[in-house]
C-alpha cells in the first residue's frame, strides 16, 4: 500500500462530509422543501450542494495519494479554496439559515486548507524566488481563512450586524468610502503621527545623548522619563488638547510624550552595550568622546534604537488615534471611530480598525526593513 | 637590557591590587622592569599570573595602586594622548558592522590619515598577515584565527612605535604561527620598533625576543629574567641549535621555580 500516505486532516474531512450527508438539508429552506415535495421553494445549494462534496471528497483521497508535495498542495489548494467559495456565495440571500451539514462542509474544508499549508511548510525548496514566494503564500493562505471562516460564519449563523459585520460588508465600506478614509488616514497619520513619531523619537534620541554626555542629567532624566511614561494617555490627552488646540498639533503632542521615552531608554541602554575590549581599544587610540560615539558606541547601540522605533510605531497610532476622541475637527480615524459608533455604523468602525492596523502594519514593516538594512551584522538578523 | 638606548618602559616597585567583593587581589606587586628602545621583551607564566595587567598598565587602561611608571619618559596617560604604542588584545574585538578593510582602517580614521594612506596602509599589513582578498569580508563570516591576524594588522597599520601585544598567535595554528612569527622578527628588525609581547609558549618566547620575563602568580611578580645570546637575525631552524635549547631549559626551569603548586 505504499501509494497511500494518510493524513489525519483528510480522512476527518471525508468523515465530517459523510456525516453532512447523512444529516441532510445544508439551511432551513431546503429542509422545508424537503418537508414539502410538492411545493417548489427556492433554497440554497440547489445544484452545488453535490459539487461541493464531490470536490471535498476527491481532493482529500486524492491528496492521501503518493503525489509529489507541490502537486498535492495545489489539489487540496484547490479543493478547499473553491469549496468555501460555493458555500460562501451560496448563502447569499438566505443569511442564518445555515444547519449543522454547512458548518460541517465548512470544517471539512478548513481542514483541507489546513493540510494545504502543513504541506507546504514542509517544502524546502532550493530556489530563492521559491523560498520567498512560500514565505508570502503560507502567511496568505492562513490570513485568508481567517477572512473565510469569518465570513461563512457570520453569514450562515446569521450574526447580528451590530455584533460582527462579515468581511466582505466591511470591505464594501471601505470601496465606499475611499475618501472618507483617505482624508482621515492624511489627518491622524500623515500629520499627527509621523510628525509626532519623528520629533518624540528624534527628541528622545537627543536627550539620551546629553544624558550620556552629563552624568547628573542620566541620574535626574531617567526616574522622570519612567514616571512621565506611566501617564495615562486618557489624562494627558484632553490637556493637550487645550493647550495647542482641536487640531492635529495637540495630538502629535500626544504622540511626542508617548514616544519620547521609550527612545531615550532604550538608547540609554544602547550606549551601555559596546564591549569593555572595544572601549579600550577606542582609548589605545586616544579617540575622543565623539569619534567612540560615531564609530563605536551608536553602532553597537542600533539594535536598541531600532527596537524604540518599532515600540514607537505602535505607540504614535495608538496615540494619535485615542487622542481624537477628546476633539478634533471633523476628520480623523479617531474621531470616525468615536462618532460611527454612536451613530451604530459599525462597518465604517470596522473599515478605520482595517485601515488603522494596516497602516500600522506597513509603519512597522518599513522601520523593521530599515532595522535589517542597519543592524544586518548583529546575530539575530544575520543568523535568520 | 640594552645598555645607554633611552628606556621606553620603565617601572619601578610598581603594584595594582584590585577591589573585588571577595576582598583585594593583587595582581601586580613590585615589579621593578626597564625595557630599551628596540627591545623585543616576551613575557611568560602560569595563567592569572598578572601578564594581562602589566600591559594593560602600560597601556594606561589599568591605573598602578603602587610604585611609578614612564612610557617614553611620560606618564602612560600622555603616551597613551600621544599614540604611543599599538595594543593587540587577547581576543581579536573587530567591529561587526565593518568589514575587515575597514576594521583595520578604523585607528586609521581615527588619526585622520587620508584616504590613499589608509587604503596604501590596509592592503600592506592584510598582506603581511595573509588576509589579501578578505577586505570585503565581515568579520564574522572568517574563522577565529583569520578575525585574530585582522586584528593583528589593525595594530600594526596604526604603525606606532611600541606594539604591546597580548598572546596575539594564542588562537592559530602552527604553520600560521611560524610564519607570522617570521614576519614579526622581520617587521621589528627593519622597523626597530619596541615590542612587548605575552605568550604562553616557551619555543615562541626564546625565538622572538631579546629578553624574556618570567612572572608567577600570587601575587603577581617578575620571578626571572632571561637575556637571549641569540643573534638578531634568526632563521627558523635556529629552534634546533643547542644555544636555543638551553635558553630555552633555563625559562623552563624559571617557569617551574615560580609555579605554586610546584612546592
Ligand atoms: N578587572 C579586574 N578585577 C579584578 N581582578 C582582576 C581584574 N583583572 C584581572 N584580575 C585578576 O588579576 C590577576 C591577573 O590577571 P591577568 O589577566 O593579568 O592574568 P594573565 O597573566 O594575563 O592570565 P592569562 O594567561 O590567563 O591571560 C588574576 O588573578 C585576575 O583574576
Ligand atoms: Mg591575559
Amino acid at each position: 500500500m505504499n501509494w497511500l500516505k494518510p493524513s489525519w486532516q483528510a480522512v476527518l474531512a471525508v468523515a465530517l462530509c459523510l456525516i453532512a450527508v447523512g444529516l441532510g438539508a445544508m439551511s432551513k429552506p431546503e429542509a422545508a422543501a424537503l418537508a414539502q415535495p410538492e411545493a417548489s421553494f427556492p433554497y440554497p445549494y440547489l445544484v452545488t450542494k453535490g459539487l461541493m462534496f464531490g470536490l471535498l471528497v476527491i481532493a482529500a483521497l486524492v491528496s492521501m495519494t503518493r503525489l509529489p508535495a507541490i502537486v498535492e498542495a495545489l489539489v487540496l489548494f484547490v479543493g478547499a479554496h473553491l469549496t468555501a467559495w460555493l458555500l460562501i456565495t451560496g448563502i447569499n440571500g438566505f443569511e442564518g439559515t445555515a444547519l449543522a451539514p454547512y458548518f460541517l462542509v465548512l470544517a471539512a474544508a478548513w481542514l483541507l486548507g489546513w493540510r494545504c499549508v502543513a504541506v507546504l511548510s514542509s517544502l524546502r525548496p532550493v530556489a530563492n524566488w521559491a523560498r520567498t514566494a512560500l514565505r508570502l503564500i503560507i502567511p496568505a493562505i492562513f490570513g485568508a481563512w481567517i477572512l473565510i471562516l469569518w465570513e461563512a460564519i457570520t453569514r450562515g449563523a446569521g450574526i447580528p450586524f451590530i455584533l460582527l459585520p462579515p468581511p466582505s460588508a466591511i470591505g464594501a465600506r471601505i470601496a465606499s468610502s475611499l475618501p472618507v478614509l483617505g482624508a482621515d488616514v492624511r489627518q491622524t497619520i500623515f500629520k499627527a503621527v509621523i510628525f509626532g513619531y519623528v520629533v518624540g523619537s528624534g527628541a528622545g534620541f537627543l536627550a539620551a545623548i546629553a544624558a550620556d554626555r552629563v552624568p547628573f542629567l542620566r541620574r535626574g532624566l531617567l526616574p522622570i522619563g519612567n514616571m512621565v511614561s506611566a501617564l495615562p494617555i486618557i489624562g494627558v490627552a484632553p490637556i493637550m488638547v487645550m493647550w495647542f488646540g482641536f487640531d492635529w498639533q495637540s495630538k502629535a503632542a500626544v504622540v511626542i510624550i508617548m514616544t519620547f521615552f521609550p527612545m531615550l531608554v532604550n538608547t540609554v541602554a544602547g550606549l551601555a552595550a559596546s564591549g569593555h575590549m572595544e572601549r579600550d581599544l577606542m582609548r589605545t587610540y586616544a579617540s575622543g568622546y565623539w569619534q567612540t560615539l560615531f564609530k563605536l558606541r551608536l553602532p553597537a547601540a542600533a539594535p536598541f534604537i531600532f527596537n524604540a522605533l518599532k515600540i514607537n510605531s505602535t505607540l504614535a497610532l495608538i496615540g494619535a488615534i485615542v487622542a481624537e476622541f477628546f476633539g478634533t475637527p471633523v476628520v480623523g480615524m479617531g474621531f470616525r471611530i468615536s462618532t460611527e459608533v454612536g451613530r451604530m455604523n459599525i462597518d465604517m468602525v470596522w473599515a478605520e480598525i482595517a485601515v488603522a492596523a494596516l497602516a500600522g502594519s506597513v509603519f512597522y514593516g518599513v522601520v523593521a526593513l530599515f532595522e535589517r538594512a542597519v543592524t544586518f551584522w548583529h546575530p539575530s538578523v544575520r543568523g535568520g | 637590557m640594552t645598555g645607554n638606548s633611552p628606556a621606553v618602559v620603565s617601572a619601578s616597585k610598581l603594584g595594582l591590587t584590585f577591589q573585588t567583593n571577595d576582598g583585594p587581589v593583587q595582581a601586580l606587586s613590585n615589579v621593578d622592569l626597564t625595557i630599551g628602545k628596540g627591545e623585543f621583551v616576551s613575557f611568560i607564566g602560569p595563567s592569572g599570573c598578572g601578564k594581562t595587567t602589566l600591559l594593560r598598565v602600560i597601556a594606561d587602561l589599568e591605573k598602578p595602586t603602587a610604585g611609578t611608571i614612564s612610557v617614553n619618559g611620560m606618564t602612560p596617560e600622555q603616551a597613551r594622548e600621544s599614540r604611543a604604542y599599538g595594543y593587540v588584545f587577547q581576543a581579536a574585538a573587530l567591529f561587526p558592522w565593518r568589514t575587515i578593510e575597514r576594521n583595520v582602517g578604523l585607528p586609521l580614521e581615527i588619526i585622520g590619515l587620508s584616504r590613499a594612506e589608509q587604503a596604501e596602509r590596509i592592503k600592506r599589513t592584510l598582506e603581511l598577515v595573509n588576509l589579501s582578498g578578505f577586505e570585503k569580508k565581515y568579520p564574522w563570516q572568517l574563522s577565529g584565527g583569520m578575525q585574530q591576524r585582522a586584528s593583528i594588522a589593525r595594530a600594526l597599520a596604526f604603525d606606532a612605535d611600541l606594539l604591546l601585544m597580548d598572546e596575539p598567535f594564542g588562537a592559530l595554528d602552527e604553520i600560521v604561527r611560524d610564519h607570522l612569527n617570521e614576519q614579526l622578527l622581520e617587521l621589528w628588525e627593519r622597523t626597530n620598533k619596541t615590542i612587548c609581547f605575552v605568550t604562553h609558549s616557551i619555543p615562541e618566547a626564546v625565538y622572538l625576543s631579546t629578553r624574556i620575563v618570567v612572572m608567577s602568580p600570587r601575587p603577581g611578580r617578575v620571578s626571572d629574567i632571561i637575556e637571549s645570546t641569540l643573534p638578531k637575525k634568526r632563521p627558523l631552524d635556529i629552534r634546533e641549535t643547542p644555544e636555543f635549547l638551553a635558553i630555552a631549559a633555563r625559562v623552563r626551569d624559571g617557569l617551574r621555580a615560580g609555579h605554586s603548586y610546584d612546592d
